[in-house]
């Protein structure tokens, strides 16, 4: 009684990890999009985090980052720098309704690289982006 | 007989009352033989507004400006520079997102607070903030503001739903706020 107790956790969580968090079909879709544009690597959530964190323009005397809305951790809430209002967390694990929406994903990328970098982002650091961010 | 003929009309009156009201601007006297007083704002409702008009700060509800801000805020283009940020949207939900803030400005509404609003503004003004319309200030006159720019919370007048618990029903009722960090007894 008691093995099984500990056994059955233990294989729902195996086999949960085999399937667990796949790609949006959003995300795969876009990606195979961007991939054919002049992209010369594969996305890769190690570049990903760092353009998250890399510093861009600079907005009323601060350097801004995708972290001055969303935060330095993904799994918690951020908070819009401008108005205040609470963003719900970016990383997939923690918020499932993300990056399920194709022109969501569009709309925002455009937006926040130009208010963030001060330009719209190569295809290549938009697959990267999101490569990191489903990963989270 | 005499009286159920006169009861039918009545409610004829008033049943063609309500969606006259949309159409155009309420006359005081639509307003006046309306059986549904209300007496705050109207809600939210529009799934678009929602979404489009809700991610950056809370969604306003259309009844706190005049259909003429509205124009101006949503004019071709204007989302583009819209208080300093990029709002731009596709001309479809743009569209859709201006008939929607039409239909339910704060001169077509039979809202309480939405009279109010518009009550407090000059035909010759035409406002683009909520949190520069005469009502809306003298609301707020009071408070410190060490409880709205200098509170980590809330930040600016503009984040509504920071410090009013139930915006999302069109509510603003001093019953319902909240000031974080301060509470329900900000005035001692
Ligand atoms: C000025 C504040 C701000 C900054 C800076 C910012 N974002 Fe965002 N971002 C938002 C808001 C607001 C939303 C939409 C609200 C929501 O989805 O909760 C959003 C949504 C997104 C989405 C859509 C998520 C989905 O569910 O589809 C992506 C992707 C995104 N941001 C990426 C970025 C990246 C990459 C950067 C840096 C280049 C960045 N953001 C910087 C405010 C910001
Ligand atoms: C990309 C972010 C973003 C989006 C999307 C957005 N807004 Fe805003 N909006 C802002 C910011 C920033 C302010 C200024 C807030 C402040 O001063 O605290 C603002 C202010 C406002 C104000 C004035 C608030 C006041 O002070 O009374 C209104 C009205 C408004 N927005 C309406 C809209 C409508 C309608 C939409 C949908 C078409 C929309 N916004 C979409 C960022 C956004
Ligand atoms: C810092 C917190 C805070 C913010 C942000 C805030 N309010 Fe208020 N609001 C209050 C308080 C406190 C009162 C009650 C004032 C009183 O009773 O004297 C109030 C009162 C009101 C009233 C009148 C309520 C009544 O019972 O008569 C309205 C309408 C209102 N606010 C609308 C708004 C709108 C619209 C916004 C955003 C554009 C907003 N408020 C932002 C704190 C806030």
């Amino acid at each position: 009684m008691v093995r099984q107790t500990i056994i059955l956790p233990v294989l729902l969580a195996t086999a949960f990890n085999v399937t667990a968090a796949p790609k949006p079909e959003a995300v795969t879709t876009l990606q195979a999009q961007w991939a054919q544009s002049a992209t010369q690597q594969p996305f890769s959530a190690k570049r990903g985090a760092e353009l998250w964190r890399k510093d861009g323009i600079v907005q009323k005397g601060n350097v801004v980052r995708c972290t001055t809305c969303h935060g330095e951790d993904l799994s918690q809430q951020g908070k819009h720098a401008r108005s205040g209002k609470v963003i719900e967390p970016m990383a997939f694990s923690a918020n499932p309704d993300r990056f399920t929406q194709i022109k969501k994903i569009k709309k925002w990328l455009k937006r926040n690289c130009k208010w963030t970098w001060g330009r719209e982002c190569t295809a290549q650091e938009k697959g990267d982006l999101i490569e990191y961010l489903v990963s989270q | 007989m005499k009286r159920t003929l006169c009861t039918a009309a009545l409610a004829g009156v008033l049943g063609f009352s309500a969606p006259l009201t949309f159409a155009g601007e309420t006359s005081w006297l639509d307003w006046v033989i309306s059986f549904d007083r209300k007496k705050e704002v109207e809600p939210v409702t529009d799934a678009t507004w929602l979404e489009e008009c809700g991610a950056c700060h809370v969604a306003y509800p259309p009844g706190l400006l005049p259909a003429r801000s509205w124009e101006k805020l949503l004019a071709p283009s204007a989302l583009e520079d819209h208080f300093g940020e990029n709002a731009e949207l596709d001309n479809e939900t743009l569209n859709a997102i201006k008939a929607y803030a039409l239909a339910h400005a704060a001169d077509n509404s039979i809202y309480k607070r939405s009279r109010k609003v518009m009550a407090s503004i000059r035909p010759d003004e035409t406002p683009l903030r909520i949190t520069e319309t005469r009502y809306i200030r003298r609301k707020h006159s009071e408070i410190p503001e060490k409880y709205i720019k200098r509170n980590d919370k809330v930040g600016s007048l503009s984040n509504c739903d920071a410090c009013h618990s139930e915006i999302q029903n069109g509510t603003f009722d001093d019953d319902t706020v909240i000031i974080p960090g301060v509470g329900r007894d900000w005035e001692d």
